[in-house]
């Protein structure tokens, strides 16, 4: 079987703060949007007419109009924010499709604390002689932390914008002492309030992490072709995560923000 | 039975047990959206839209399922 790791590994360390592979690709792939947003703005503000240029915004065109019939009114003000978070996951889900990421690996670096001393004595010293390697990147949608905090933005957003259009009002949902049934779904909606987190997070991880796996096991049992149908359809996954991540953001704002009845 | 056998049993069980609720789950979405298509076909994006989302809910409890047992078999 080959080797599969769960968590992201230390790639190298700055003090004693570690740097691990996924953060690696997350600042590779923001570096990449930056860039091709830096130049769209300058070509779009020059007016010159280029394919880049035409490509970009039919893109961003063909996804306002996906979020139009959802968030109606409030589109505007929402479509930046959504827009990144569907462009990070779509890269970074692709990103680990990539020949080379995950396959090309380095020594792992040494840390620089204090339990390495016990560590080393309990470990076996036939353990020691053998080099052990690290993948150097590794799609950053594979990597549960990632997730977490792109679930934890969500969820703020989905709050702050619950708080923004209907005020304390807001809170109303949850806490509600009017009559005892509406106090016990109140509690419910409290509950499935915070398992949106855990949902995001663990969706959009297991889908891609999933996803690497079966690859990484297809080649394994058949090494020529076979796993080339699962390519096209990882890529094809990572798109609809992308698309489910923002799109179902924009459904749980739009319902923050309905006046409550 | 040891310790190992019970992990490999217990890996195949969460993830073949934790698929079979959603796989029902989406086979009755997209035979209802299928429907929807056939008496209204104007409405397919829309239709394509709740489809997908509606999907994405059922599927992310076979995730979990699936998250549980790559826990069990990878560490």
């Amino acid at each position: 079987m080959p080797h599969v790791s769960i968590k992201p590994e230390f790639v190298f360390f700055i003090k004693n703060f570690g740097i691990t592979n996924s953060v690696l690709t997350s600042s590779i792939i923001v570096l990449l949007l930056l860039i091709v947003g830096l130049i769209f703005s300058q070509q779009t503000s020059q007016g010159k007419k280029s394919t880049f240029s035409f490509f970009i915004r039919f893109i961003i065109e063909k996804l306002y109009t996906t979020f139009k019939p959802i968030l109606e009114s409030k589109t505007d003000a929402l479509f930046p924010v959504l827009a990144s978070l569907f462009f990070f996951i779509l890269l970074s889900n692709w990103f680990g499709l990539l020949p080379g990421v995950g396959s090309v690996t380095i020594k792992a670096p040494e840390r620089l604390s204090i339990e390495k001393p016990i560590e080393e004595s309990i470990e076996e010293p036939k353990e020691k002689e053998k080099i052990h390697r690290v993948p150097l990147l590794r799609g950053s949608t594979a990597d549960l932390n990632t997730t977490l905090v792109l679930a934890l933005i969500a969820f703020g957003l989905i709050q702050f914008y619950g708080f923004k259009e209907l005020g304390i009002k807001y809170l109303g949902k949850f806490i509600n002492f009017s009559n005892p049934i509406s106090f016990y779904t109140g509690i419910l909606e409290l509950i499935s309030e915070f398992s949106k987190i855990l949902s995001f997070a663990f969706r959009l991880f297991g889908n891609i992490f999933a996803g690497e796996v079966l690859l990484a096991v297809i080649a394994f049992l058949i090494p020529v072709l076979a796993s080339f149908p699962f390519l096209v359809l990882e890529v094809f996954v990572g798109f609809v995560q992308a698309v489910v991540f923002s799109m179902l953001t924009a459904v749980f704002i739009s319902s923050a923000i309905a006046k409550h009845h | 039975m040891d310790a190992d056998a019970a992990k490999l049993l217990a890996t195949a069980l969460a993830i073949g047990l934790g698929a079979l609720g959603p796989g029902i789950g989406i086979g009755i979405i997209g035979g209802k959206a299928m429907e929807a298509l056939g008496r209204n076909p104007e409405a397919e994006s829309s239709v394509r839209t709740g489809m997908i989302l509606a999907i994405a809910f059922a599927e992310a409890i076979a995730i979990y399922a699936l998250v549980v047992s790559l826990i069990l078999k990878f560490t």
